[in-house]
């Protein structure tokens, strides 16, 4: 873009949003979705970890994994993943109504987001609620009838509660961001030369799809054909 | 800006392709496939994640720095599991006085 297009004024012949130290629009967004993507690679050992510990305790005891598995909600769990997918479709194409300078559709794909987030948000606590009534949080009132599975059951539920407790925790604050992009979108701030906010909000919360398109099988999925048989 | 725009199309047929992953994942769950349920369940997954990294995430019309950063987070998750299994798993395998067998 050559910088008098846009030019408010002699002193500032650049698009108001870029900054400075830029020598273009092109190499500012080209910066920020570069650390946005540094942040995420750093997010990717951050459940990492946790996805580690896992691994080692599911393999040393896959049975207890499979049976506390079992106890997990699939319906529930299928519903949340395919509301995750659809709030990622939601959020491309609220990024595509950026890159097309289409305030309407900014604002309404933003606010679809946002609802198909919440959604995500409020089925995840019905079943964290079902885990309380059910005994199956870990602590002091867990409760697992065989004896010699306990210990380890216990260990699937602290994971699963750390792992998916993370991820909501993402959750929230990308419907945070969400409010942020649709205050900014309403204020008419984003256009085909400037929506990097938009472009790099959208690369996290598809990374908080990604975990979840993992979660998903690992936590729900390895128990149902041994409740089955 | 002279940032490539994806198509809607695509869009929409990832997002169809994510569905139907989604579908197959928990009808293969319900089948007894022995070790191979978690290869499929994971398999299914990488290929979702992939889907949603190239188009959604536009990595695939992204510069090559992008590509070497994004590559770098799997690539470091990948030593995470491996260099540690190669230790929880083989603790079993050498009887250590003193140690229990895990």
């Amino acid at each position: 873009m050559s910088s008098a297009q846009t030019g408010t004024s002699a002193a500032h012949a650049h698009h108001p949003a870029q900054a400075h130290h830029f020598d273009s629009l092109e190499q500012q967004q080209e910066a920020s979705t570069l650390g946005m993507w540094v942040f995420l690679a750093n997010e990717v050992m951050f459940f990492g970890g946790l996805l580690m510990a896992y691994l080692v305790y599911r393999t040393w005891h896959p049975d207890a994994f499979a049976a506390g598995s079992a106890h997990l909600d699939i319906p529930l769990g299928a519903i949340n993943t395919a509301v995750l997918i659809f709030s990622s479709l939601t959020m491309a194409l609220a990024v595509h109504a950026a890159q097309t300078s289409w305030r309407r559709g900014q604002i309404v794909f933003i606010l679809l987001t946002i609802a198909l987030g919440t959604t995500f948000l409020v089925i995840k606590g019905f079943e964290y609620a079902d885990k309380f009534t059910h005994h199956l949080v870990p602590g002091p009132h867990f409760e697992w009838p065989d004896e010699k599975l306990r210990a380890p059951v216990q260990m699937f539920y602290s994971l699963y509660f750390a792992l998916t407790g993370l991820h909501a925790l993402h959750m929230v604050v990308g419907i945070g961001i969400m409010l942020w992009l649709l205050w900014m979108a309403r204020r008419g701030r984003f256009s085909a030369q400037y929506y990097s906010p938009v472009e790099v909000s959208g690369l996290y919360w598809h990374f908080v799809d990604i975990v979840w398109i993992f979660l998903f099988p690992l936590l729900y999925l390895i128990g149902a054909h041994v409740r089955h048989v | 800006m002279s940032e490539h725009i994806v198509p809607t199309r695509v869009y929409y047929l990832v997002f169809l392709a994510l569905m139907v992953g989604t579908a197959a994942t928990v009808w293969v769950a319900y089948l007894d496939l022995g070790f191979a349920n978690t290869a499929v369940a994971m398999g299914i997954a990488v290929t979702k994640a992939t889907l949603v990294i190239l188009y959604f995430m536009h990595v695939k019309y992204s510069s090559r720095l992008t590509w070497v950063v994004v590559a770098s987070g799997f690539i470091w998750l990948g030593i995470l599991f491996v260099l540690g299994l190669t230790d929880y798993l083989s603790r079993g395998w050498l009887p250590q006085p003193g140690v229990p067998r895990i």
